[in-house]
């Protein structure tokens, strides 16, 4: 009998580990199978046992509720009060479009045979038949945009590289998930490892390109370990290798480490980090994609763009963009965190909205206060107050209420926030992780922390706001990249937006 | 976490495990401070020469990073994080109680992808969930 119970590191933070071992010692003759999680995160660790109508689900379980959960007969489905019926039938699931993460949580990341059963391998077969021109009209086609946040058509980047003359491309995989709130990224390399690896060997053949790098954050130790172990069990297979399939195209691929520098998620910072110096950011041009890895032409995509591929190949560019709205087509996997009820991954076509996602999805806050304030785009995105829920969560329409989709995490705070102190925290993190490139953001930030604390301390309040915002404006317009460059968004749409904070009186709520 | 004490002749021996790797600086300061927990002042020349890089170079990049360090770490590791999703459910008060009860084990982290279990912490490696200074003191132990 099979039972999962998730290795996401999500689901072992809250006990999942304790579960299984708790679940092996237990219950004899039981297969356990560490899935990635569904991403119902508030009911982690949940526990699915097969049986003969589908998989019924338990969450959240604790070792502690393994007795009483094999006294209710949980191996056939039995009645607890841990029971969420079967998992194909939980609404908050059920009513998701899952694409890019179709098999998370439903596979065990390590099975090549479940993953095949489950769609897999069927994009990279049909690239493999394709011509290079083929494939990357195919992608255009979709209207794939970068997931990553900046949104540039995957399609467009891939046809450079493939136009570029050079005896060497590469394929770089940003997994530098950094911005607080996302965590996707790390949820679909936990939970279906070969998605991303495909992704890759598709983008190699349309391009032309050899060797593939995944640059993937220190922070994630568990992702390290399994996209590690992924890549073994590809190159065993014959996938990865002088012979991809048994094609005449050669990939291969290697993890790079990060090493705690939020700036490395910028893709030129990213380039630097893989050549092994400074995460110091380029000036563009040259494109990456011209000049880009140890100055060959280089393909630089987020996870989800490239683990979006794959179902883009093996279905048609015109079942990928029947979904979503406007020029934002396909699915987004918006990731619901902070101050939140039902937190987790919700995958859905884009143009849906932020009260669907904080309040439908969501559930409200953990604390029960209502949402005082949300911030998308993780800390270089806008903070938004309850007035703006209606807006439609897709790049343009965000990008018009004056903030950005940018990799789809979204953060609620409850009525404890004070906006002052997170605009605050925007700069004192822009002045840690600055790269120190360009002036504006090296030392504009240190003199937004300094700004700020006048403000919150009442001192010239009017003239420092209005300081503010012109220091808002030189960073925005003097910085090379998106960390000096949008860290006035949190600080100037909290501003905006939440004015009662910016008094300089301490009693103002 | 057990680390081997530091010795040239057996950073020498990690250094020869990246010999073919291309841009194999930080990997190499890297792979110096998981087998010995830090990276030894006589680290920068020894990588600088190995790789034939400047000692500017190796001590560019030494300084660049917040995971590399260069004095030698506490038995125990613990991370909080203080990024924004967890501020939103009390992280900073979190990261003051488990500084008062444990000082210099004690770092801040900009986020574990576990934002709607948070505050997160990560503890000798480990990830702790919806945690609280008693979590942290059990998986401390």
């Amino acid at each position: 009998m099979k039972i999962y119970v998730p290795g996401d590191s999500a689901a072992i933070s809250v006990g999942a580990d304790e579960v299984a071992a708790a679940i092996a010692s237990k219950v004899s003759g039981a297969t356990i199978i560490r899935n990635g999680s569904r991403g119902a995160l508030w009911l982690e660790p949940m526990v699915e046992v097969e049986t003969a109508k589908g998989r019924v689900a338990y969450g959240p379980v604790t070792a502690e509720d393994i007795d009483s959960l094999i006294a209710a007969d949980f191996l056939v489905g039995g009645a607890h009060p841990l029971c969420q019926g079967l998992t194909e039938e939980i609404e908050w699931l059920a009513s998701q479009d899952r694409v890019t993460f179709k098999r998370v949580g439903v596979i065990d990341p390590f099975s090549l045979a479940e993953y095949e059963a489950h769609g897999g391998l069927v994009g990279l077969r049909r690239a493999i038949s394709l011509t290079s021109s083929a494939i990357i009209d195919e992608v255009t086609e979709s209207g794939l945009r970068g997931r990553g946040g900046a949104g540039f058509p995957a399609g467009i980047k891939w046809k450079t590289v493939a136009g570029a003359a050079s005896d060497q491309k590469y394929i770089c995989c940003n997994a530098d998930e950094g911005d607080s709130g996302t965590f996707a990224d790390r949820m679909l390399i936990e939970g279906d490892p070969f998605t991303l690896i495909e992704g890759m060997t598709i983008a190699a053949i349309a391009v032309g390109a050899t060797q593939g790098y995944v640059y993937l954050r220190s922070e994630y130790p568990y992702a390290i370990k399994t996209l590690q172990k992924a890549i073994d069990i590809a190159h065993a297979f014959g996938w990865l290798g002088s012979s991809v399939l048994g094609s005449a195209f050669a990939f291969d691929l290697k993890i790079r480490v990060g090493a705690g520098s939020y700036v490395c998620g910028e893709e030129t910072a990213m380039l630097e980090s893989i050549e092994g110096k400074r995460g110091v950011v380029r000036a563009k041009p040259p494109l990456p994609a011209i000049e880009g890895l140890f100055g060959k032409p280089t393909v630089i995509n987020n996870v989800l763009t490239l683990s979006s591929v794959p179902a883009v190949m093996a279905d048609g560019a015109a079942a990928y963009k029947a979904r979503g709205v406007g020029r934002s087509l396909g699915t987004q996997v918006f990731q619901l965190a902070g101050n939140i009820k039902r937190g987790g991954i919700v995958e859905k076509a884009f143009g849906v909205s932020i009260d669907e996602m904080v309040n439908g999805y969501g559930g409200g806050t953990l604390s029960g206060t209502p949402i005082r304030a949300v911030q998308i785009g993780g800390p270089l995105g806008a903070y938004f107050a309850a007035a703006q829920f209606e807006t439609s969560l897709d790049y343009e329409s965000m990008l018009a209420a004056g903030g950005m989709l940018g990799h789809g995490g979204i953060v609620l705070f409850d009525e404890s926030v004070d906006l002052a102190q997170q605009a605050r925290f925007a700069m004192s993190f822009c002045a840690v992780e600055s790269c120190g490139k360009c002036t504006p953001c090296r030392i504009g930030s240190t003199r937004g922390v300094e700004t700020i604390d006048l403000i919150i301390k009442g001192v010239s309040v009017d003239e420092n706001k209005k300081l503010l915002l012109d220091l808002c404006e030189v960073m925005t317009d003097g910085s090379l990249c998106a960390m000096g460059g949008l860290t006035p968004m949190p600080v100037k749409s909290a501003m905006i937006n939440f004015p009662e904070d910016f008094t300089g009186e301490v009693s103002r709520r | 976490m057990k680390y081997s004490p530091w010795s040239k002749d057996a950073a020498l021996v990690v250094l020869a495990t990246l010999r073919e790797e291309k841009g194999p600086v930080l990997m190499a300061l890297q792979a110096i401070q998981n087998e010995f927990g830090y990276v030894h002042g006589e680290a920068v020349g020894l990588v600088a020469n190995f790789f034939n890089k400047s000692r500017a170079d190796v001590h560019g990049v030494l300084t660049f990073y917040h995971d590399l360090r260069t004095t030698p770490a506490t038995d125990n590791q613990i991370s909080i994080c203080v990024a924004e999703a967890c501020q939103a459910v009390g992280s900073r008060q979190l990261e003051k109680d488990v500084k008062t009860k444990f000082g210099a084990e004690v770092h801040d982290g900009y986020c574990f992808g576990n934002c709607a279990l948070g505050p997160c912490a990560m503890v000798n490696g480990a990830i702790v969930g919806r945690a609280t200074l008693d979590k942290i003191a059990k998986a401390r132990t």
